[in-house]
């Protein structure tokens, strides 16, 4: 297996150690994964699936907790909705 | 098709695979779900991959040469005890599991308290930043303060420092005294002690502080620094990260959507054996009361066993369980949350993340449901995981019934569960789906 991964945070690249999850990428690139209801920039909290604060697009589908999920090459991230 | 095992664990953390393990075997056909993209829970977590403490790969590798079907990124978003059927979303589908005996081990998650500031990036649970960083987030030279309660704080603390973080301080709310109580306490489990000791060892370069909580954290996008108060004084500490939990909470709401008892302390209740009030449903683990890694193991052995119909074996475990609850109970005396951390947050202070709820508006409110109905608070997508556990710590308020979806799901996983309708209509209150995406 690569030691990294590569994927792309609003078409920006970013390399990763394989394994990382997606929220690791998302700090390492913009560090906001969503815009909260009044605006606020908003980032991992519980970095375990509960609080949702680190929701993001990954591969066109909306919402997903980029805590639980692993980066794969070419993964196409939309961060900040 | 859906599938059907005999036994299926919903989590793959310590007390799912324990209970996996033993009941596979007495031969039978065992599955683990789990939400997280590899089995070990939150204190494994990262699975076989990643360095894992002795006991951690010696269950990893009984799992493997097991015969158990696991379901990674698998979380369970309705469950019908009447028909003993399970729906699980994955990223990608939705799909049935069927089941004869289920075995709840759905662990914990960590209590976060709301603070001025404690909305910004890069504040974050203390087991929830480690899990970052066992995810690959680089913190060599980063300037991190641990904070909250437990002895969680240690390990978070010692594995941040190994890892080359550079820890400010460690706060701890619960006073020198009860901690002295405790380390007491813990002369009679030598090796949990010398556990302690090793870890705070690795640790020994930053301030261990006791009576000490964070006031407020400050920062223009992202963290800065932090307010702390620290024995009755005030201190600002310039950090990267804040790494901040008040000890831990049981992750019921799948227990209680199953109709399982919750006892008075809100952890889920169980015979000797591990079965709820429910025949042919287990729990096993942190939902049965907060007793850490060793005592969840031994309650996942029991349950699975006792799953498997071989009580004997599990009837074994029994002195081993009581041994380490004694642990548990010293562990929630000395750890108790202290008044003033309900004070902390302002009028302003967003105590709902997901809707952006002021202290100041849910305050209004004499329980949850009235915050919920008129506010919004505890309606968005954690759906009250976070507000909910903090408004009980904070009003005294009972955080009341779950109801399907457990998780927030896609609307074809929606339509999948709403055909299941006989579990609907034995709901007490009209269904009513919230937290529902697209």
């Amino acid at each position: 297996m690569p030691e990294n991964v590569t994927v792309y945070v609003n078409d920006l690249p970013v390399t990763v150690p394989t394994g990382a999850t997606v929220a690791v990428a998302v700090m390492l690139s913009s560090n906001v994964c969503r815009t909260s209801v009044s605006g606020e920039p908003r980032a991992p909290l519980c970095a375990m699936g509960a609080c949702f604060e680190c929701r993001v697009e990954i591969n066109e589908v909306r919402h997903l907790r980029s805590c639980q999920v692993a980066c794969e090459p070419q993964m196409k991230i939309k961060v900040g909705r | 098709m859906q599938q059907t095992f005999e036994i299926v664990v919903i989590g793959g953390g310590p007390a799912g695979i324990a209970a996996a393990v033993a009941a596979s075997q007495s031969s039978k056909r065992v599955a683990v779900l789990d939400d997280n993209p590899r089995v070990g829970g939150q204190i494994w977590r990262g699975g076989p991959g990643l360095a894992q403490p002795k006991a951690a790969a010696r269950w990893f590798y009984q799992l493997e040469t097991a015969n158990v079907r696991v379901f990674n990124g698998a979380r369970v978003i309705h469950a019908d005890a009447s028909a003993r059927t399970l729906q699980a979303e994955t990223t990608r589908e939705i799909f049935p599991i069927g089941y004869q005996n289920l075995i709840l081990a759905t662990g914990a998650r960590e209590l976060f308290l709301p603070f001025p500031g404690w909305t910004l990036p890069n504040v974050m649970g203390a087991g929830g930043f480690q899990a970052l960083v066992k995810s690959g987030l680089p913190i060599a030279g980063k300037r991190v303060v641990v904070a909250g309660t437990g002895p969680l704080l240690l390990a978070v603390a010692a594995y941040l420092c190994d890892h080359g973080a550079n820890v400010a301080r460690i706060c701890e709310q619960a006073s020198s005294s009860s901690l002295a109580a405790f380390a007491l306490r813990m002369l009679a489990f030598p090796g949990k002690l010398r556990e302690a000791l090793s870890l705070r060892y690795k640790s020994r370069f930053a301030k261990y502080a006791t009576q000490s909580w964070p006031v407020s954290a400050h920062g223009k996008i992202s963290l800065e620094s932090i307010t702390i108060s620290e024995s009755g004084r005030l201190r600002e500490i310039p950090c990267d990260y804040l790494a901040c939990a008040f000890h831990l909470i049981p992750n019921t709401e799948l227990p209680r959507m199953l109709g399982c008892h919750l006892n008075q302390e809100a952890f889920v209740e169980t015979d000797e054996l591990q079965q709820t009030l429910h025949q042919g449903i287990y729990c096993a683990g942190e939902p049965t009361g907060i007793g850490g890694v060793e005592l969840s193991t031994i309650e996942g052995r029991i349950a699975g066993h006792a799953a498997a119909n071989d009580k004997r074996a599990a009837a074994k475990l029994f002195p081993a369980r009581a041994r380490y609850r004694k642990l548990a109970a010293a562990m929630k005396q000395a750890f108790r949350l202290r008044p003033e951390l309900a004070t902390l947050a302002k009028p302003d202070t967003f105590l709902c993340r997901c809707e952006d709820v002021t202290l100041h508006q849910v305050r209004q409110h004499n329980s949850w449901k009235s915050a919920k109905l008129h506010t919004r608070c505890g309606m968005g997508p954690c759906q009250g995981r976070i507000c909910g556990a903090a408004a009980n710590f904070l009003f005294g308020w009972n955080i009341e019934s779950a109801r399907p979806p457990v998780f927030p799901a896609r609307c074809e996983s929606l339509a999948a569960i709403s055909s299941l309708t006989s579990s609907l209509t034995t709901e007490t209150e009209p269904p009513q789906f919230h937290g529902g995406f697209q």
